[in-house]
């Protein structure tokens, strides 16, 4: 039992162990770092084309069609249709479009929501590493996207991409505010910014008595709320895909590319939205925390609910108006946020008096 | 082989490269991503000095939004394949002895300077200790950032909606 | 510590690299067939009207700029949100003002029509 709980951390400390025997502590200390890196790395796409086919079913039966269904049975195959798509199609560059501009954003924007993983908590000692930042570094990394994006609509010497680009950074600004405020009242319940320790405040001694995050009432419901709809724009989702919208600016930033770039882009979506899941699991809803089952097993159980939510969304609800959409961040999320925070810190105080 | 000091060099001369990019380059846009690959290197020598808090806000504000602002200002205000400004270098002969007497002042200054470097065990935990110097020690100075940075808002309200 | 950022080194070197191999592998596979109609601007399918200019609108100035300045606020407020289980109500009020200076902010905003989307 304790064995497959623990089989990831038990794998690598044999490695590790194993490469002592050969090699210098330095140079072992780098292979495992190389060992860990390359495993999240591989990861993260096999966990994107397994979205890009369950977005496509679970949209699809959303709106009362089939789906892929042609490429092998019940359409399993179509990712690889997809990838296959990718790669041979033909990589069409604008004329006097800024060459690295338009080579490097695709590559920025696919790359940032990779980096975020090396703090996302995995399983019981299963983590990249466990820094003493841990959520304020996912924030951090994820927030030079709006530069990826604009280079994107930059370097298309497109004006409608401009335009694209520049709504989709409006947008994704306009939400990591409430965003970050959100955290702050996790931070507070916690007490630490290190995502493990942030796992291991919901249950056992240190925790409040609460359990679960979310279940902190009435502030970590709305927490939720706030963070979860942030995530969903800060990801470009429906219902706030604006940036994306097609009938209404063509593709936005993303207009000018093709093929793999276009790929990228979508790479780059696909994998923050899963973060994003894996954030919210993290923060709420006791990230790897579950009886029976081994604590990786409940990760991708509960991400995956929080992934099947997004994709939820994305077939029901109709897409916010842009005027409505910012509206609905600076006025309303903005001080709901802060005023979460500051019950927060009310409610803390007084429980730390009554005890 | 003192591997912080190596590291350090790359930093610096990743930082002085996005630096001088930002100041040779003929395409504005091109130098504020220069700009940013400063940013970025700065942000690196903070995670050398153990301060992470400061390497995470470094990341967070100035790439995350003081670059995305001064993107937005040169991308409004040039168009897509906007004409770059003359460039006047007529200025040149005497920029280059100012920065020649700047560096003949500083240079001796930096080297004969005695800079006292601390031989305790960085802190940890960072994020918390600062939390309790500011609210203890630097309470005052905590609100005045308040103060100033409302002032910033309230101003850039007013000019931007001048007309 | 600095192992810690070794690691954060190494990953975001690697995932820097990591998205170049399918584009690059994808120019070996893909065909090149450039022609002037495919490299012109996409316009819905008409030719391009007028220069690529956009029409300056100094709303999305304006958003970036409430940004940084909430951003900065969220950052001050993160070291408070971490220790603020050992500091006593002094903080929280000294915290609540400096919230409250930068609300008198928004709502400023909010009232000079800082928040429509024109």
């Amino acid at each position: 039992m304790d064995a497959i709980n623990n089989l990831f951390p038990n794998l690598s400390a044999a490695l590790d162990s194993l490469l002592r025997r050969f090699l210098p502590g330095t140079v072992v200390d780098i292979v495992m770092m190389l060992v860990s890196i390359v495993t999240i790395l591989l990861l993260l796409p096999v966990v994107f084309l397994i979205m890009t086919y369950l977005e496509r079913k679970i949209v699809a039966r959303i709106q009362d069609r089939w789906g892929p269904n042609r490429a092998g049975p019940w359409g399993i195959l179509q990712p690889f249709a997809d990838m296959i798509k990718m790669f041979t199609k033909e990589d069409i560059v604008p004329a006097k479009a800024d060459k690295i501009i338009h080579f490097l954003a695709p590559v920025i924007v696919a790359a940032l929501p990779f980096i975020a993983f090396t703090v996302i908590p995995f399983g019981r000692g299963m983590i990249g590493r466990d820094l003493n930042i841990g959520i304020l570094f996912i924030v951090a990394v994820t927030s030079p996207a709006a530069i990826g994006i604009l280079m994107a609509g930059w370097g298309s010497n497109n004006k409608y991409s401009l335009l694209g680009g520049m709504r989709a950074v409006a947008q994704l600004v306009s939400y990591e505010v409430p965003m970050g405020l959100s955290i702050l009242v996790i931070v507070m319940l916690a007490g630490s910014l290190s995502m493990q320790k942030i796992v291991e405040a919901q249950s056992g001694p240190g925790n409040l008595g609460i359990g679960w995050f979310i279940f902190a009432i009435p502030v970590g419901p709305i927490a939720f709320f706030t963070y979860f709809f942030s995530a969903v724009a800060e990801t470009n989702r429906a219902p706030f895909d604006i940036p994306e919208g097609e009938s209404e600016i063509v593709a936005g930033y993303h207009t000018e590319y093709t093929g793999m770039k276009f790929g990228l882009f979508q790479m780059g979506e696909y994998v923050s939205v899963f973060g994003q899941s894996c954030i919210v699991t993290t923060l709420f809803f006791g990230g790897w925390q579950g009886p029976l089952l081994p604590p990786y097993v409940w990760f991708f159980l509960k991400a995956f609910a929080v992934v099947f939510v997004f994709m939820w969304l994305r077939g029901t609800l109709p897409r916010l108006r842009v005027d409505e959409l910012m509206g609905f961040a600076w006025k309303f999320m903005v001080p709901l946020s802060l005023a979460n925070i500051f019950l927060t810190g009310i409610l803390i105080r007084l429980v730390q008096i009554i005890s | 082989m003192d591997i912080p000091l190596l590291v350090f060099l790359a930093l610096a001369v990743v930082t002085v490269i996005g630096a001088l990019g930002t100041v040779l380059m003929r395409n504005i846009v091109h130098s504020a991503l220069f700009l940013i690959v400063s940013f970025v290197g700065v942000a690196g020598i903070y995670v050398l000095l153990e301060a992470d808090f400061l390497f995470a806000i470094q990341i967070l504000i100035y790439v995350g939004a003081v670059a995305t602002l001064i993107l937005f200002g040169v991308m409004l205000t040039r168009g897509v394949r906007g004409e770059q400004p003359q460039l006047n270098n007529q200025f040149l002969p005497a920029a280059i002895m100012a920065i020649l007497l700047f560096v003949v002042v500083l240079v001796p200054v930096i080297l004969n300077s005695i800079w006292p470097s601390s031989t305790q065990q960085a802190p940890t935990a960072t994020t918390a200790l600062l939390g309790q110097e500011l609210m203890g020690t630097y309470a005052l100075p905590f609100e005045v950032a308040g103060v100033l940075l409302l002032i910033a808002l309230v101003g850039a309200i007013i000019v931007a909606r001048e007309h | 510590m600095l192992q810690d950022y070794t690691y954060v080194g190494l990953m975001t070197v690697i995932a820097l690299i990591f998205p170049i191999i399918p584009v690059a592998l994808a120019k070996i596979l893909s065909p090149k067939k450039p022609s002037p109609i495919k490299n012109d601007i996409y316009e819905c399918g008409l030719e391009t009207i007028g220069d690529s200019w956009i029409q300056f609108r100094v709303q999305y100035y304006l958003y970036a700029l409430l940004f940084v300045v909430f951003d900065v606020e969220t950052v001050f407020l993160f070291p408070w949100a971490v220790s603020y289980g050992v500091l006593g109500w002094f903080a929280l009020i000294e915290t609540f003002i400096f919230v409250a200076i930068l609300l008198l902010g928004l709502a400023y905003a909010w009232r000079k029509g800082a928040l429509e989307w024109v």
